[in-house]
């Protein structure tokens, strides 16, 4: 399969990146490339191969239900861009 | 054209943990900003998920409470959007293997009786919140809600009425509080409903496009915004238009829907299973632990009032209500077990209009199950009537006479008199003085014969068993 | 002092020849002097270093020092350090003094170990050459114009260059054994799950292994006794009992039998790697192993596994970086959306940014199951060629990367080049394996080359004995650029 303009401009914004038009040419050659390198892999016949989403077959551990943390507000907030009256502010949000 | 409106829920309820779904910090409501909100509820750089038990917990209970299939291994997902109240980016949630899959509900509606199959139910985190009071035209974003444990219950889409709805709904809140997995409470957020809302004409075979109405968290509010909402649906397609699926938001002020303009962007959600969380494996063992811990269930409660007490299946749904209720109802069934519909009707009617008027609920209602018992055993052994009764139970709810029935009766001079020859001695009273009465009977007047009564009764002060002076006044009248 | 060994330099703590003030001392002196041309270093805090100096000195006078107490060690700068900036080599955390120490650093500061300062590395671990951060390109100390490697090209250059006797790295694809390879030093990427992710600022979480970077295995065995051990706050730390990592260093190999994967030396080596590896494994033939050949014939599409897979996982892992709570912000912007749009367009680099389009795209709806599905699937197939071959043998060995270090800028246009150079790591990467390299000699411009040695799960006792018999054998470790 080929990538278009399109895709990448799509994908950049799925993923809250602004990009300019030149940036949008060059990334869909080097992405292209990259394609052509990954798509050697779908040949492959995987049929009745289970995927391996962890390097490890073992389950999740599970922690008591107890509270361990305590409030570090004044820490946390010490290094965010813009808080006021203990709230992170952000530009306006429209629902 | 007839038209069907065909919905279904997503419910969120929050499950009752001390600390959040994947972090130690406190799910307790109402704390001032961002101090409830730890490094990994910030997403800070490098912070992992580690799944809290008790979450698992409350989610296994569920689904065992409805008959559904619990899921092992159970994955957890990522939900992949943008969103200032959502630190990570991607909120963690289940897509494949939800921990709870199908299972369903009875409802009851004045109307009828009706099962309601349920999808799913998956765990997930809460998000938090955006304050929108003007900040110099910036939100402020409350971080403490985010990582709070949810468990999201989908329906399918069973339900024709606004009124199965929220019946579905009131029985998914009954059922959760039930057995102690959610608190239930609408106002903090506790159980939020999600409505998916389509119309189709009467008898077709197929859905129509549905819309997706959030924030509803009211029982009258889902009614409400499911009514505005396939009324607007119907006007669409009735002037030729076409429904446009999409999410909209409920105005409670208004009373209407309307577009949410957010969320647009993120339909495409990259569900992908966290690399940092393993597959969670619920054992049988555990299973059946859980499982001895249940309380009898609603619905089982329901079939044996009927069963055994010869309720109507209406009353049993209403007495199932809510577990304290129930466990009020078998509190007083228990002292008083040939008199349950004596019982129901007592708790359905003077006991919950008391506490309605009082905002109270049935757990600290002032009069106890065993003395509203003590009560109604005093009705049916003929001590009291039930119109004297209601005034002990006044003087029960106020705590007057540390709450003693018989007392209460005594010092009220309330108990009904039975005794014959005291009923006679007044008889003779009131026929010696009402002789023109008398005549009047003689004379065929059957009225004069209620109006002695009525100055019997007068004479005692009502305490006098009715149907006792009826016959002694009767036998009198003719033995002369 | 600077060749000592880590035992060698406990021993002078000890023996109180030196304190640890004056080794820190002299540690600090030299990265001042070196770090101007090599870049080794993004945060250098002398009065932080010295303070942890000072304890460790009362500790090894008060009599409960360790084997590390009082020694310098360098940390990636991808390990969240409470105080100290940590950057990740990204302008998106240029300003992020980290609130909390990853569990890596609290066990350092456990052993007492005195961090010397936090290495420069490729932007959030993505890269094999140190050119991706934003903090400027480390060059390799063997050749002022090489790349020192990647991601781990701040470590591997502070310890070959002596700036610091070890430090630590993170390892995706290749990010400790292939710089480890290009400055001639000695890398170990364990099993994954032995060394906690906690505050390891993730990059493809079901592949990020922490490991030690040193001169030697000895040093290696030393510094994961230190960092390995099982963590709470990291779901996928293995809970299993703690091992001495030396325990087996002194073992005769006599009987070891090494695997040769034929798909390793079939082409695409240089001829001066292919040499050196020669040599190498012939010396391990004099030291009493036998060598077979075993073939792990889908280990050749471990790269585009590799690069869908990664990618996937960063995309969804660096979605956190948004300019809210922490971190870099735009200056200017219309509404909330161009905020975020515009700080991650200007916090991120270039090839993070690539790498999360490339990630997004194969996560997006439509090509789920033809990309990331299928490479989860071919990932299974990689590891289960693991699983025979170690049937056959005990250690794998072959090349860490194609060639020697590159020249800088000589890839830094052409992705795909440049990600070739994971082609032997990656694999052992996707499986779990653990892996390492170790210096066996000088190619091209005498630059140092590297040998992989791939273990099965939980061996990399073993595999430090293997590598430091090879080095009781041989001095290529004890080779140092004169600076």
């Amino acid at each position: 399969m080929t990538l278009s303009i399109d895709d990448v401009k799509q994908v950049a914004d799925l993923a809250y990146i602004k990009i300019s038009e030149d940036e949008t040419e060059a990334a869909l050659i080097q992405l292209s490339d990259i394609f052509k390198l990954i798509e050697t892999m779908q040949a492959v016949d995987t049929s009745g191969v289970t995927p391996m989403s962890h390097a490890q077959d073992v389950v999740q551990r599970l922690r008591e239900d107890r509270i361990s943390d305590s409030d570090q507000r004044a820490l946390y907030q010490s290094i965010a861009p813009q808080v006021e009256e203990g709230l992170y502010l952000v530009p306006k949000v429209i629902e | 054209m007839q038209w069907e409106i065909v919905i279904g829920l997503e419910i969120h309820a929050q499950l009752s943990t001390q600390s959040k779904i994947f972090s130690g910090a406190s799910t307790a409501y109402g704390a001032m900003p961002n101090t409830q909100a730890s490094i990994v509820d910030l997403a800070m750089p490098g912070v992992l998920p580690v799944l809290n038990r008790g979450a698992v917990e409350r989610a296994v209970k569920f689904g065992l409470a409805i008959g559904a299939t619990i899921n092992s291994p159970s994955i957890f997902a990522r939900k992949n959007y943008f969103y200032p109240d959502l630190p990570k980016g991607y909120q963690i949630s289940q897509y494949e293997l939800p921990i709870v899959e199908g299972g369903n509900i009875r409802i009851q509606t004045e109307e009828a009786e009706k099962t309601i199959r349920l999808t799913r139910a998956h765990l997930e985190e809460d998000a938090g919140k955006s304050l929108h009071e003007d900040f110099h035209g910036m939100s402020g974003i409350d971080l403490n809600r985010a990582g709070t444990p949810l468990l999201e219950i989908v329906s399918e889409p069973d339900m024709r009425s606004s009124a199965e709805a929220v019946a579905y709904a009131k029985s998914l809140h009954s059922l959760v509080r039930w057995i102690g997995i959610c608190d239930g409470n609408m106002q903090e957020g506790s159980f939020r409903c999600d409505a998916n809302v389509s119309v189709r004409p009467r008898g077709s075979a197929t859905y129509g496009t549905r819309c997706e109405i959030k924030n509803l968290n009211s029982f009258r509010f889902l009614e409400k915004a499911i009514e505005f909402e396939a009324e607007r649906q119907i006007d669409i397609l009735e002037d030729g238009g076409s429904v446009r699926q999409e999410t909209r938001l409920y105005d409670a002020n208004k009373g209407e829907t309307r577009t949410m303009r957010s969320k647009e962007d993120a339909n495409d959600y990259r569900y992908f299973p966290d690399p940092d969380l393993l597959p969670v494996e619920i054992s049988p063992d555990w299973v059946d632990q859980l499982r001895e811990t249940l309380p009898e269930l609603p619905q089982a409660r329901r079939e044996r009032y009927v069963t055994e007490f010869g309720l109507s299946a209406y009353d049993a749904s209403v007495l199932t209500g809510s577990r304290e209720l129930s466990d009020y109802f078998e509190a007083t069934i228990q002292r008083l077990p040939a008199q349950a519909k004596l019982c129901a009707n007592w708790i359905m009617g003077e006991i919950s209009a008391r506490l309605n008027k009082a905002d109270m609920d049935v757990a600290s209602c002032p009069v106890a199950p065993e003395t509203l018992a003590a009560l109604l055993s005093r009705i049916e052994d003929g001590t009291v009537s039930g119109k004297a009764a209601k005034t002990v139970f006044d003087s029960l709810w106020q705590g007057e006479m540390d709450r003693q029935v018989d007392v209460i009766i005594e010092a009220k001079g309330l108990k009904q008199i039975s005794d014959d020859s005291a009923i006679e001695q007044q008889v003779d009273d009131v026929l010696a003085a009402n002789a023109h009465l008398v005549a009047d009977f003689r004379s065929g007047k059957e009225k004069a014969f209620n109006a002695l009564v009525g100055q019997v009764m007068k004479a005692t002060r009502g305490k006098a068993n009715p149907a006792q002076v009826n016959t002694i006044l009767r036998k009198k009248l003719s033995g002369q | 002092m600077l060749n000592d060994s880590l035992k060698q330099l406990s021993r002078r703590l000890a023996d109180k020849q030196v304190s640890s003030v004056e080794l820190t001392t002299e540690y600090l002196e030299r990265i001042q002097r070196l770090n101007p041309e090599y870049n080794a270093f993004i945060t250098v805090d002398a009065d932080k270093s010295l303070q942890q100096a000072h304890a460790a000195d009362q500790k090894i006078a008060s009599g409960d020092a360790g084997p590390l107490t009082g020694i310098p060690v360098a940390q990636k700068d991808i390990f969240c350090t409470r105080g100290w900036l940590t950057t990740c080599g990204s302008r998106m955390l240029s300003n992020f003094v980290s609130p909390y120490d990853a569990g890596v650093i609290e066990r350092f500061n456990a052993a007492g170990a005195v961090n010397i300062g936090k290495t420069n590395m490729d932007e959030f671990a993505m890269g094999s050459s140190n050119e991706n951060s934003y903090y400027g390109p480390v060059r390799n100390p063997w050749d002022i114009g090489a790349v020192p490697g990647g991601s781990s090209g701040g470590s591997a250059c502070a310890v070959a260059a002596r700036m610091a006797p070890a430090a630590t790295g993170t390892d995706t694809g290749g990010s400790i054994r292939q710089p480890a390879a290009f400055c001639g030093i000695s890398g170990i990427k364990p099993t994954y799950g032995t060394v906690s992710r906690y505050g390891m600022i993730a990059f493809a979480s079901s592949l990020d292994q922490g490991g030690p970077m040193a001169r030697s295995a000895e040093d290696l065995a030393l510094m994961l006794n230190v960092m390995s051990g099982f963590d709470a706050r990291d779901s996928t730390s293995l809970q299993r009992d703690a091992e001495d990592y030396t325990r087996d260093l002194e073992n005769p190999l006599s009987g070891l039998r090494i695997g040769l994967p034929k798909e390793y030396f079939a082409e695409g080596m240089h001829g001066d790697v292919s040499r050196a590896i020669e040599s190498a494994i012939d010396e391990y033939r004099r030291l009493g192993a036998e060598t077979l050949e075993v073939s792990l014939p889908n280990s050749p599409l471990s790269i585009p596994v590799y690069y869908v897979l990664a990618p996937a996982e960063a995309s969804s892992n660096l979605s956190r970086f948004d300019g809210v709570r922490y971190g870099y912000r735009a200056e200017s912007y219309q509404d909330l959306a161009d905020m975020y749009r515009k700080t991650r367009a200007e916090g991120f680099g270039a090839e993070v940014k690539r790498r999360i389009l490339i990630g997004t795209y194969v996560l997006s709806h439509g090509y789920y199951d033809a990309y990331y599905i299928q490479a989860q699937k071919v990932r299974r197939l990689i590891a289960q060629d693991f699983e025979h071959a170690f049937a056959q043998c005990d250690v794998i060995m072959g090349p860490t990367a194609p060639s020697v270090a590159f020249d800088i800028g000589e890839k830094s246009s052409d992705p795909v080049q440049m990600y070739l150079s994971d082609i032997y790591t990656s694999a052992a990467s996707l499986a779990g394996l653990p892996g390492m390299s170790i210096p066996v000699g000088f190619g091209e411009k005498n630059r140092p080359i590297g040998l992989h040695i791939i273990g099965n799960y939980f061996t990399e006792s073993r595999m430090l004995n293997v590598a430091h018999q090879y080095q009781r054998a041989t001095d290529w470790h004890l080779k140092m650029p004169d600076l």
